[in-house]
């Protein structure tokens, strides 16, 4: 018998999925568990504290809100990346799949001009525990913004060029790099309202 | 030309097929869950052995406090053990690093990484686990945090040492090797979420055809239930330790509260975080942890039961809907080691309830294993001494628990050596049996060859009288109300005098379970050359790892199986050999088709 695994990119007739796109979805609950504690820690530590928010008014809420659209948009280039996968077109698929990565720079560049601004107003993770928070959630979905591009950035250059060798697999590829890149953006409209808002 | 091109990718993918392996890819960057888990188990049981070392020079200083250690005391030099006398500081390092290294580096890895790695492919059938070299990553990402852990030991100040559960503020102020830990610790978390979503993704999705969800064998409900459990419990510690690594590193608050005071100094920090807020993330992993640790060697003895009283299990779906409940219900009783906090009557009374259901399920599981013992004609070999033993052992850790679970009883044994015993009990004589029960019996499957006997009875017997000589001292001790952490063993408690004697009882018995070890490490390389040769079925077994050879090459299987029934079809009437393999029609089976009717519970 071969060592080749099964269902790799076929679904499982009887649980109607395929390996990967199992695995991401697990991945992704263990990540909802992940940002979960973090914002039950942001409650406690939140309802716990009566001197909550120092430091929350130097937050650019313009910054962050042309951030929560530049992600948004982000996430409907990387479905139509998915969908021109689906349809092996290359061309379109190198577009929005290069829109997708190039968008998640410019979410980085504008949060790096936010960072930069704190700093220079000697505003560090030690001002406040809000700050502490600020820094460490944004801090922490940034380094996911960087991991998903990353693995965006390799589908769509090196990696296209499966699309001839094994479509469907290649598919799947970009399906669950777009699930992992709405979950993101997800995480990013809660971070939003939270911080900045709330 | 598609299929020239998958053949070719075949090939790259698979050279193995093709080509020899040098021996890097194919001992130590293997993608094959068998190699995997024998990485998987070596690296855990000698993580096991050093974790254990650390507690034997504890147990010196417990026995005798403030005497030099002889011979080797002086080899620890002049920041640890002056004049072979251990410091205060060392003894907290040695507690920390013990409980930390045996939980999270020994018999976890040793559970879930060894045997689920090595075992739930082949009893589900399968060719590999569903991303082999997802697999191999989380072996190595482990390995580099063990490495991570032991570098500790070397760092300024020394290794952790606010106990394995990290406690802030005291961990936060703690010197240097408390970043190691947390940075470890975060290698570990990592390693174990890549492992859970391939365990869970391999038993979903690689089953062989006829293999229902209630054709599995126990001890794969087990890994199953277990990986939900690293998939969901363990983020919360990964939140808490990115938090205590802010609190270290970049000097915030998320722990700390405002105008703590430390040897007399006022700490400057932000202020205004909550040291419990840790203790809640800390637990909500480590309290689904404790079934991380119970549960596969629960499913390794229901094995070796249902093999050697060639029997089915009593109650298989009550044994897995148990299994099922108690990874639900073990998210929600964290708490119940936070009753003295101060969190409040209303916490507490939710907490010691929903601890009290849980407690059920376990009985329940219990119970079906004793239950199956019933009418069977049982063979005493060393997997089933070991798993016999685990019945009561496990019967005591879980009964000492219910005192601990009830806020106005824990309110009188919390930190105390009463909470050591229990816990030792459920991990040590319970889960650490299981683990060698299951050594012992898939042993021949990994390497051709049997244990010897003879020297497997000599290891149980004093290993089981060590192990009661070391564990059941604690509970009398902490009854009386001697509380655990203290360096000096209690000598200076007045109310600790009448129990001292029992220190020395039970540091001769940690000593004498080290030598008991020998005749097994004697066994286990003696074995691997002059064992008696095994066939691939063992044991006369039912599941489906028997049917691979032994040791099964890359890819397991000769022909993919097909599975007919349920799992423990032993003794089956009108039958000549006395069970009946799950790959083999039987009489009256019609085969593995789509409608075949849903099998009824093994015993029913």
């Amino acid at each position: 018998m071969s060592t080749a695994i099964p269902y790799t990119s076929e679904p499982r007739p009887d649980t109607g999925v395929h390996n990967v796109k199992l695995g991401i979805w697990l991945f992704l609950a263990s990540e909802v568990m992940l940002f979960g504690s973090l914002f039950a820690g942001y409650i406690l530590l939140r309802v716990g504290n009566p001197a909550w928010g120092a430091g929350q008014g130097e937050l650019s809420v313009p910054l962050a809100t042309l951030n929560t659209v530049v992600l948004i948009t982000s996430s409907v280039t990387m479905v139509l990346a998915w969908a021109a996968a689906m349809e092996l077109d290359k061309t379109k698929f190198r577009l929005f799949m290069g829109s997708t990565v190039g968008l998640g720079a410019v979410f980085l560049v504008i949060k790096y001009f936010e960072y930069s601004a704190k700093f220079h107003h000697g505003i560090f993770p030690d001002h406040s525990t809000f700050m502490a928070v600020y820094f460490t959630f944004t801090g922490l979905h940034a380094a996911h913004v960087v991991a998903g591009m990353v693995y965006n950035a390799y589908l769509w250059l090196p990696n296209a060029k499966m699309m001839d060798s094994d479509p469907r697999m290649f598919a799947n590829r970009v399906e669950a790099a777009g699930l992992f890149w709405h979950f993101v953006d997800l995480v990013w409209i809660f971070l939003f309202p939270v911080l900045y808002l709330l | 030309m598609v299929s020239d091109i998958q053949s070719e990718k075949l090939a790259h993918e698979h050279p193995e097929q093709h080509e020899e392996l040098g021996f890097l890819r194919k001992y130590w960057f293997s993608v094959d869950h068998k190699v995997i888990g024998i990485q998987y188990a070596i690296t855990a049981l000698l993580f096991l052995f050093f974790g254990f070392t650390l507690m034997m020079l504890m147990r010196w200083q417990l026995a005798y406090p403030g005497e030099p250690l002889p011979l080797i005391g002086s080899l620890f030099g002049e920041t640890r053990m002056p004049d072979g006398v251990m410091l205060p500081e060392f003894y907290n390092q040695l507690g920390a690093m013990h409980g930390t290294i045996m939980v999270f580096l020994g018999i976890v890895p040793l559970a879930v990484g060894g045997f689920g790695n090595y075992v739930v492919p082949l009893q589900i059938g399968a060719p590999d686990m569903a991303f082999p070299r997802l697999n191999m990553l989380s072996y190595h990402v482990y390995f580099w945090g063990g490495v991570i852990m032991l570098a500790s030991f070397f760092a300024p100040g020394g290794a952790a040492q606010a106990g394995w559960t990290s406690y802030p503020p005291l961990a936060n102020i703690n010197p240097v090797g408390q970043t190691f830990w947390i940075v470890g610790m975060l290698f570990l978390i990592l390693s174990s979420l890549l492992g859970a979503i391939n365990f869970i993704t391999t038993i979903v999705q690689l089953r062989a055809p006829g293999l229902t969800w209630f054709r599995l064998p126990f001890f794969v409900w087990a890994q199953f239930v277990t990986a939900f459990l690293l998939l969901l419990a363990f983020p919360a510690l990964q939140a808490g330790g990115i938090m205590q690594l802010m609190d270290r590193v970049a000097g915030t608050s998320f722990f700390m509260p405002e105008g703590l005071v430390v040897a007399g100094e006022v700490v400057e920090v932000s202020g205004g975080g909550s040291p419990l807020l840790w203790q809640h993330l800390f637990w909500f992993l480590a309290h689904p942890e404790v079934y991380v640790l119970i549960l596969p060697a629960m499913g390794i003895v229901g094995e070796v039961i249902a093999n050697n009283t060639r029997k089915p299990l009593w109650g298989y779906k009550a044994l897995v809907y148990s299994a099922l409940f108690i990874g639900f219900m073990s998210f929600i009783v964290w708490a119940h080691h936070m009753f003295l906090t101060g969190m409040g009557t209303v916490m507490s009374a939710f907490f010691q309830t929903t601890t009290m259901i849980i407690s059920i399920p376990s009985v329940i599981v219990l119970t079906c294993l004793i239950l199956s013992l019933w009418g069977g004609s049982i063979r005493f070999n060393t997997p089933m001494l070991f798993a016999l033993a685990f019945l009561p052992m496990f019967g005591i850790g879980g009964l000492t628990g219910l005192p601990l679970g009830l806020a106005s009883s824990d309110i009188h044994l919390h930190d105390t050596y009463y909470v050591i015993g229990h816990f030792h009990y459920v991990v040590a004589p319970g889960t650490i049996f299981g683990l060698f029960a299951g050594l012992y019996y898939w042993y021949p499957k990994a390497t051709g060859r049997y244990l010897s006997e003879g020297l497997g009875k000599i290891h149980f017997w004093l290993t089981l009288i060590f192990m009661n000589g070391v564990f059941f001292p604690m509970l009398v001790q902490g009854l009386q109300g001697v509380q655990r952490r203290l360096f000096d063993g209690g000598v200076t408690y007045a109310h600790a005098q009448d129990v001292l004697w029992l220190n020395e009882l039970m540091s001769f018995s940690a000593w004498g379970l080290a030598i008991a070890q020998v005749p097994f490490i004697w066994n286990f390389f003696a074995s691997l050359k002059t064992g008696r040769a095994a066939d691939r079925n063992a044991w006369g077994a039912t599941t489906l790892e028997w049917l691979a050879p032994s040791p099964p090459p890359h890819g397991n299987f000769v022909t993919e199986p097909t599975v007919y029934h349920d799992p423990y079809e032993y003794s089956v009437p009108g039958m000549e050999q006395d069970y009946l393999p799950q790959h083999e029609p039987g009489p009256g089976d019609e085969g593995p088709g789509e409608g075949a009717p849903e099998p009824q519970p093994a015993g029913a």
